[in-house]
Order: structure tokens, then C-alpha cells, then sequence
């Protein structure tokens, strides 16, 4: 599978990213710097996590206007795959290419940890290596992960299976305990219409080896190649 | 030159004496200018020049097979094999987080990061270690949140995670807060760069922010007592943008993975003048500059402002001649300010010009290494040996074991931190394989099968009572924490917090504690290979406790056999390396129950501590041990009772008996006797564990068993006394722990 990562000032997670798909999953990735358009035979863009442009102004707010989103957008529109992990999650917001806008958390503050969120639609083509109502624990690290719509978007998205991961308990409920940033909902991912553009706050590619303690991360990844019929490589291993 | 009159009200404001003065009319032959006079006073301040601490800091050991850079760069650098170095380094923020914590904090962090990435390594982990007054003080509370933000907003943005720290709350420290932040970053071996102007005629280029006229003076300003009027020196302290700083980070690899590059150096206190001396000064070549050419903030900026502004995030480097387009490009491609001020010459001397007309002009070496050296008369306080004597019989003893230990628990010195490590991004860059909230971070080394635990540590009331047991504690304590993870300990880098070094009984402390870290870091084979000397830490003419703050960085050879400080499995036998003594002195508990801070700190033998600390070693790689956990602030019980709810996967109990071996019950259960672990291990090892470790000649004895749902502790022989045994609902003590510091901070 060949994937794209871009690279915004800013970005923090874009080296993660590529670790987890190059040197965990195998397969080819290109680094492409925000100025740049994206190269012809991509499978799939990672918009990845970090503070795009300082999070001046608001978050995913500048990152937006980058050239490479033209490009992205155009990506996105002919059906390629694109993930937004956190940061990315917000500029894919900016970008209009996801329904919805970001708050600061209700606490304020930055928030790092794990979290558990319950997959709501196992049948796309970023969670296709779950089980429907799978419960995974993934960390967070955002200060803005508030997500927030209008009602009539909210009802759109739900009724269209649109939302696809919920943060829950360790069991599976939906409560507000279980939402640590107040997002509407306890909303932590969503998929566009078509079903090609995934934004989740939480960080997949930090809990997707075992030396790191946590796998469940990796599904997200998993699902992404078995789409395209790729399956896992063996890893160069790196870092045991 | 202009020339000018130099009055006593002027060296005043510069913080110069009448001797140092006459040094400068010797070195330079003639009366300094303005700009000149600014540029010395920031050089020769406390901060640059170490003059009250350097005769001192020569007796450290900073040699050893593994060093590769040691004190005197930018940060020390240590051979982990597969061609790359640890490169690493602590440093204070002392003075600007008390004025402004966010701000303050921040720019710490920003600093220590600089020192890192100039040398050519790649950040991975952030630590530190502060020291607040007590949180009941509105003040305190306020420095905290600051503080913590301060560190996170900056730490987070930069995508260095922040892995671990420590904090202490006395009240001490709460007009003096202590704000120290230690990185390490990863280097290729055959790549690290340093900061030396090399080559006569190659180009000076300046890159990344512009300079403005904030941070004047801040080199001085941390070089000077505090009181009431410290609010009105907030101007000193400068503002961090993490986003330019992320870039500068990425557009130096940019430049450092080619070769145009020759020296670089960060601009951090006293800015353009330090970098520029310091570098020419190493390589005994001298620079000239022209400061027309310094891309500035706004117009109208005299020399003495541009040469002593610390306006953050920027760099200045020496490239190849002829390569300055390279060099132009990549920091263009990141957004960055980047400018060909002046070129290397072969006068020695550091020369200044605005617009081709010479304004300064000094001999670097007079500036970086020439600076006064004092050796400081120092005494032992006159309430040293009051402090020291203290009679425990007519101390009671524990009369409610229970009720003590939830006390010790909810101490926030002693409490969880969680609160602060939540607003850290601990994660970021995946290496995180032990998070924060055990004895040690450790974090895997991508491309290698190695991992590295780090920690930072300093009872700073240990270091009170006794300066030099003190000192050696903290190197003793350090390493067990990093033992306690299966690491070596392989490097040392230290952040010398003290008080006014004009007194000689702060001098007294000093010079002991550097004994200490000496003897200590020598027993245990580990090399000091970087620090910073933090003094005038005190406020109102109080000094805080002497707080020799150590980072230390230990190495795992293989990144799966490691361990962490909580129980993992009910069954699981709970065996205690090491020897409980009557330690009393100094310890939380009579801090806390007794309201005393006095007494001798726990008895350190060096010999026991190195077979401790091999034997935990051993056990961990040999894969022996579920978990492994240093007995430390608040000691036994507390060390068990962290064993039982510090874990990520929730609480489990255990059921404990101890023997009472003629010790008073509360040194038994919270003294904090040294060179001591708690192991957790499987039944069927327990032999074998207790064989190594009589072996390596370590005391070993098994203690009881991890199950149930509480906490049980008795004590042998002593079960006449009611409220001796601590028998306590497990969750309970996790929710004191766990609370405390959200509760204090009225966020629970």
C-alpha cells in the first residue's frame, strides 16, 4: 500500500505515522511537505497529529490553506483514503472535508491518557478488522477535542453511520464519565458520506505495539490495508 | 567609541564589582563603552561564568569509557552503542518562573530542548523536577497550574514528550520556587556538532527569530536575590513560541544530516553576546559582526540591546564558505529568519560593528573563560548542629498505623502526580514504553533492541541536614530508581540548586554537596558529563534547601526486560532487598506527623547500594521479577502501598508481615533507611531470587504475598500495641493517593 503523510509546520506525529505503516506494517510511505502536491499513485494520506502552525488562531485553522489541501481535497473527492489522526482530525474540520468544529476541552486543559472508545460501525474501511460494538483503548493527547455540530448535522451523521467511534467505558458504555474532553455525543471519530475520509482524536499509531504495551491501535491500520486486499508485512523489526 | 563615564551606580546596575571593573580596564587597555561594559556584565554574571562554583565543579568525575562529550558543551553526550549517544542535560528556570510561570516554565523547557538539538540529537524525552512552597498558599497553587501549563504548552507543541518528573512541595520554596527541566535527545556518534567558530573566513549566519528587545539583562536578573519588588522584573523574563521553535528543530536536522555545517550554537542568556564569545572562544579564532545585519523586531535597537536581548528560538552557526545558499534555503523552506551577520577571523577577538563603524570590540577568551573565579569563604551554619541533634524519645510513636500512613498518602509531596502528567504529552514520537508514575520513564530506542530509563531526583531536607550525605543520596537514590526498571546507570547530568553563595554557609553546603556527588557518582562508576549551577535561590534573605537536582540515564540492553514499581498478579510473593534501620532523620513522616525537620538523613552505605542495585539489575534481566520499586519518601508502607494502586490496570492488595527487629514501629514502617527495593515475584521464582540474591551478598527477605482487596501490614511481635497494624480497604488508599493534589488545587 502506498501512503502519503503530510508534513505541515507543526506537525508532531508525522514521524509516528510513518513508523507504524513503513516500519511496523511494511509498506511504502512518502513524507509530503505541506507546499508540495501530493504524487500520482497514492492508496491513502495520513493528515497526522501535532500543533499545525502553532494551533495560532485555532486549531487545523491556517493548516487549512496549506497547497497540499488542495490536492487533498481533490484526493478525497476521487475517493482515495484520508485519516486525520487528532491535529489532522481538526484541519479535515477546517477543511470542511468533516462536518463539525472543535472546542477546548471542558477541563481546559491538555488531556494525555488512555481512553476507551467503542466502535459504532465496523463495517468501513478504516475499522473493517473490528468487531462491531469492539471496545478499544487508545490514548488521547488534544486540548481541543470538544468535537461540536448542529442538531441537524448530529442527526445526519448518526443516522448515516457516520460516527464511528464513541468514547466509552472499559465495558462499553457510553457515559459522561467516560468523555474526557465533553464532546457532543461522546463523539471521539467520524467518517465522511462516502465513507473515504476517517478523523478520530484519539492516536491510533501509539497504542499498535506490543513493546508499547497496547495493540489496539493497529486495527485502525489492519483495516486500512485489508481494504485495498493488502495484508500486514513482516516488519523490519525495529526497536524489538 | 563614544567614551563614557563609568560611575558606581552603573556597576551596580550591571552587577560588577569595583575588582571586576579593573579587570576589564586590564583586559581591554581603556574604559568599556556601553555596549562593552553590558556585554562583560552579562558574561561575567553568576549564571555565564559560574565564578562562585567553577574551582568547585573541577572535582567532579566526568570521565569514563562511555563518555563521549562531557561538561563544557552545550550538553554531555554517552555512548549507548549502534553508533549513537545519549546526548543530555538539565537545567534551571528558577528565577523567570517565579515571575511569570508560564512564561517562565516555558521558555525552560525551550532552553534545555536548544541545548539538545544544537548538538545534533533529536529530543525524545522531557523530565523535571520542581519544588513549590506549600499548596495550601494561594500563590503556590497559582505557580503550579502556571508552571505545569508553561512546560506542557511547550513540551506538547514541540512533540517531545514529557516522560516522567518529580515534585516536592515545602514551604521553603514558596518564594523560591524551583523549576529544573532535563532532555535527552538521540545523536548519531560520528554527528554531533558543537559550538565552535572554526575556519577564518567562514560566514556567521543567525537564524530564526528576530531579536527584540525582551530578555535584557536575564542572565543577571538570574544571578541576583529576590524580594518584594521581584514582580517588577518581569520584563527579564522572555516569551516562547513553541511553533518557531519546532521549526528551528527541524530545519537544524535539515542542515546538520548535510555537511555545510561547522559550528552551532543556541542563543540562550546573554543571547548573541554568549553564543558569539563562546564559540570563537573554544576554537580561539574571533568573529566580526555586523549587527545591521541582526534581522530585528523593530527599528531603533542600540548594539547593547541587540547584543543582550534573549529573545527566544534563535541560533547561530558557522557554515563552509560558499555553501551560505544551502544554508539560506533550508531555513527559508521552514519559515525562518536567516541572515549572514559577520565572519570568522583570526584576531582572537569578538568585534561589533553597526553599519560598518566598530562598537565593541573584545577578546573572546576575556569574555567565555577569562571571567573573575571566587573561591568563596565558606562555614558551617551556626544552626547546623541544632538541626542535626534531635531527641526521638520524646517523639511518640505510631499510635495509629491506619490514620499515618492515609496522612503520608495524601502528603502531595508523596501523592500521585497525576494531575500534572495528564496536560504532558508523554507519548508522542512511540517510544513511551514506561509512562510516568513508576520509578523510572524508559523508553525504547527506535532501530535498536535497547531502551533507556530515566530519572531525576533530590531530597533537597536531606541535603540540609547533611550536604554531603545528602548529595550522595540523590546519586544513590537516582540510580536504584533506574535499577528498579532493569537499567545501568551510564551518565549523570546535575542542576545545582543553591542560595546566595555571598554566605558562607551556602558556600559550606555546596562545597560538601559536590563531596557528595563525587563520592557517590565514583562508587557508582556513573560520569557527570553536563549541569548547571543555579545560585542565589533565595528570597528576603532566606535560602532554600540546598537542592543538588541529578538526572541520571540508565541503559537497557534489551527493551523487553525491564519492569515497572506496581504489583502485577495476585499470588505474586513480595520479597524486600536490602536492610531497615532506625532512619528516621529527615524523613516525610516526621515532617508530616511531627512537624520536624530535623535530625541526621538515612545512613548511606555506598557498597550495599551498588550490590542492591546490581542484584535488582540481574533479577530484572534474568526475567525473575514481576516488579520492582524503590523504597524512598515516606518509606516501607508507603512503598507498598504504591505497589498496590500506582498500577494502570487498577488496584490489588497484599497482605504483608514484618519483623519489628528492636525498631521503634514507625522507622519499621516509614523510615526511609536507603538502598532498599520492593520486588514482586511469581512463587516459583521465589527461591531462586532469594539465592541470587544471597549470591551477591544484598539482604533478602520474603515480606508477603500480592492479593485481595486490602492492605494488610502487621508487624511480628508487636501485636500487643492496638493500632500498630495497617489493615485497610485497598480503593481507600488508592482514592487518598490518587486525590490529593486535584483536591488541594480544588479540582476533584
Amino acid at each position: 500500500m502506498n501512503i502519503g503523510v503530510v508534513v505541515f509546520p507543526g506537525s508532531n506525529c508525522d514521524h509516528d505515522c510513518e513508523y507504524i505503516f513503513k516500519d511496523v506494517l511494511g509498506q511504502s510511505v512518502k513524507m509530503i511537505w505541506h507546499k508540495d502536491t501530493l504524487p500520482a499513485g497514492l492508496d491513502a494520506v495520513v493528515l497526522p497529529g501535532g500543533f499545525s502552525y502553532g494551533d495560532y488562531l485555532r486549531t487545523g485553522a491556517i493548516a487549512r490553506f496549506s497547497p497540499v489541501m488542495g490536492a487533498v481535497k481533490t484526493f478525497a473527492r476521487d475517493g482515495g483514503l484520508v485519516i486525520g489522526i487528532c491535529n489532522g482530525f481538526q484541519i479535515l474540520l477546517e477543511a470542511g472535508l468533516l462536518p463539525g468544529v472543535m472546542l477546548r476541552n471542558t477541563s481546559l486543559n491538555f488531556i494525555c491518557k488512555d481512553v476507551y472508545v467503542k466502535v459504532e460501525n465496523a463495517a468501513t474501511r478504516f475499522t473493517n478488522r473490528c468487531e462491531s460494538g469492539q471496545v478499544l483503548k487508545i490514548p488521547i493527547a488534544h486540548a481541543d477535542g470538544n468535537y461540536y455540530t448542529d442538531p441537524v448535522t448530529l442527526g445526519g451523521i448518526k443516522a448515516n453511520a457516520q460516527v464511528i467511534f464513541r468514547y466509552c467505558t472499559a465495558e462499553g458504555k457510553i457515559t459522561p464519565e467516560a468523555n474526557p474532553n465533553g464532546s457532543l455525543d461522546n463523539i471521539a471519530g467520524i467518517m465522511n458520506a462516502d465513507g473515504n475520509v476517517l478523523g478520530m482524536m484519539p492516536h491510533p499509531e501509539r497504542s499498535a505495539e506490543t513493546l508499547l504495551g497496547n495493540e489496539d491501535g493497529r486495527l485502525i491500520f489492519l483495516s486500512m490495508l485489508s481494504a485495498f486486499g493488502k495484508s500486514e508485512q513482516p516488519s523490519r523489526l525495529v526497536g524489538v | 567609541m563614544k567614551s563614557l563615564v563609568i560611575t558606581q551606580a552603573i556597576l551596580e546596575q550591571h552587577k560588577l564589582s569595583e575588582e571586576e571593573y579593573k579587570k576589564i580596564l586590564e583586559i581591554l587597555g581603556r574604559e568599556p563603552n556601553w555596549t562593552e561594559l553590558g556585554m562583560f556584565s552579562a558574561m561575567w554574571s553568576e549564571h555565564c561564568s559560574y565564578k562562585s562554583s567553577r574551582i568547585h565543579l573541577k572535582k567532579l568525575p566526568t570521565t569514563g569509557p562511555r563518555v563521549v562529550q562531557g561538561p563544557g558543551e552545550n550538553a554531555g553526550a554517552v555512548d549507548i552503542g549502534d553508533g549513537l549517544c545519549a546526548v543530555f542535560k538539565m537545567e534551571s528556570h528558577n528565577h523567570p518562573s517565579f515571575i511569570e510561570p508560564y512564561q517562565g516554565a516555558a521558555t525552560g523547557v525551550g532552553g534545555i530542548l536548544r541545548d539538545i538539538f544544537t548538538m545534533g540529537a533529536r529530543p525524545i524525552a522531557l523530565l523535571n523536577s520542581l519544588r513549590f512552597g506549600g499548596l495550601d498558599n494561594a500563590n503556590t497553587r497559582h505557580l503550579l497550574k502556571g508552571v505545569v501549563s508553561g512546560i506542557a504548552g511547550y513540551g506538547n507543541c514541540m512533540g517531545v514528550p514529557t516522560v516522567g518528573g518529580e515534585i516536592v512541595f515545602n514551604d521553603i520554596y514558596a518564594l523560591n520556587p524551583l523549576v529544573n527541566v532535563f532532555c535527552l535527545g538521540i545523536a548519531r556518534k560520528d554527528k554531533i556538532f558543537l559550538g565552535k567558530a572554526a575556519g577564518v573566513g567562514n560566514p556567521v549566519i543567525y537564524f530564526g527569530s528576530k531579536t527584540g528587545r525582551d530578555g535584557i539583562h536575564g542572565a543577571t536578573m538570574a544571578s541576583d536575590s529576590f524580594d518584594e519588588q521581584a514582580a517588577q522584573k518581569r520584563p527579564t523574563v522572555q516569551v516562547g513560541d513553541p511553533f518557531t521553535e519546532k521549526l528551528l528543530l527541524e530545519a537544524c536536522l535539515e542542515l546538520m544530516a548535510g555537511d555545510c555545517l561547522v559550528g552551532i550554537q543556541d542563543m540562550g542568556a546573554a543571547g548573541l553576546t554568549s553564543s558569539a564569545c563562546e564559540m570563537a572562544s573554544r576554537e580561539g579564532t574571533g568573529v566580526e559582526l555586523e549587527l545591521a545585519d541582526v534581522p530585528r523586531r523593530e527599528p531603533g535597537m542600540t548594539p547593547y540591546e541587540i547584543m543582550l536581548s534573549e529573545s527566544q528560538e534563535r541560533m547561530l552557526m558557522v557554515a563552509k564558505a560558499g555553501r551560505e545558499d544551502e544554508v539560506i534555503k533550508i531555513c527559508r523552506k521552514w519559515d525562518l529568519d536567516v541572515a549572514v551577520i559577520g565572519r570568522v577571523t583570526d584576531t582572537g577577538k569578538v568585534v561589533l560593528k553597526e553599519n560598518g563603524q566598530i562598537v565593541a570590540e573584545i577578546p573572546a577568551k576575556a569574555l567565555a573563560d577569562d571571567g573573575p573565579r571566587y573561591d568563596r569563604p565558606s562555614a558551617p551554619p551556626a544552626y547546623q548542629e541544632m538541626l542535626q541533634s534531635l531527641n526521638y524519645d520524646a517523639l511518640p510513636d505510631v499510635k495509629d498505623a491506619n490514620a499515618t500512613l492515609l496522612e503520608l498518602l495524601g502528603a502531595p509531596t508523596i501523592a500521585s502526580k497525576r494531575w500534572v502528567y495528564e496536560q504532558y504529552d508523554h507519548m508522542v514520537r512511540t517510544n513511551t514504553m514506561v509512562r510516568p508514575g513508576s520509578d523510572a520513564a524508559v523508553l525504547r530506542v527506535k532501530g535498536t533492541n535497547k531502551a533507556l530509563a530515566l530519572s531525576v531526583d533530590c531530597n533537597g531536607r536531606y541535603c540540609l541536614l547533611n550536604p554531603y550525605e545528602g548529595a550522595k543520596i540523590a546519586i544513590a537514590e537516582c540510580a536504584r530508581n533506574l535499577a528498579c526498571a532493569g537499567a545501568e546507570p551510564i551518565g549523570v547530568t546535575d542542576c545545582l540548586n543553591f542560595g546566595n553563595p555571598q554566605r558562607p554557609e551556602v558556600m559550606w553546603q555546596f562545597v560538601l554537596a559536590i563531596e557528595g556527588l563525587k563520592d557517590a557518582c565514583e562508587a557508582l562508576s556513573v560520569p557527570i558529563v553536563s549541569g548547571n549551577v543555579s545560585l542565589y535561590n533565595e528570597t528576603n534573605d532566606l535560602s532554600i534547601y540546598p537542592t543538588p537536582m541529578i538526572g541520571m540515564v540508565g541503559l537497557i540492553e534489551a527493551a523487553d526486560r525491564t519492569a515497572t514499581q506496581w504489583f502485577k498478579q495476585a499470588g505474586d510473593v513480595i520479597i524486600l532487598l536490602g536492610r531497615t534501620r532506625e532512619d528516621l532523620g529527615g524523613t516525610e513522616y516526621l515532617k508530616i506527623v511531627h512537624h520536624r525537620e530535623q535530625g541526621s538523613p538515612p545512613l548511606l552505605n555506598l557498597e550495599d547500594e551498588r550490590a542492591v542495585q546490581a542484584c535488582t539489575i540481574g533479577l530484572i534481566r534474568e526475567g525473575l521479577v514481576q516488579s520492582a520499586h524503590d523504597c524512598s519518601d515516606g518509606g516501607l508502607a508507603v512503598a507498598l502501598a504504591e505497589c498496590c494502586v500506582s498500577g494502570p490496570n487498577g488496584t490489588v492488595g497484599a497482605v504483608v508481615q514484618l519483623p519489628l527487629d528492636g525498631l521503634r514501629r514507625d522507622a519499621l514502617l516509614f523510615g526511609e533507611s536507603q538502598s532498599r527495593v520492593v520486588l514482586s515475584v511469581k512463587q516459583e521464582q521465589v527461591d531462586n531470587v532469594l539465592n541470587a540474591a544471597r549470591n551477591a551478598g544484598v539482604p533478602a527477605s520474603r515480606i508477603g504475598v500480592v492479593g485481595g482487596s486490602r492492605l494488610v501490614i502487621r508487624v511480628d511481635g508487636d501485636q500487643r500495641v492496638a493500632g500498630c497494624t495497617i489493615d485497610l480497604e485497598v480503593t481507600s488508599v488508592q482514592e487518598r493517593w490518587a486525590l490529593a493534589i486535584p483536591r488541594a488545587l480544588g479540582q476533584d
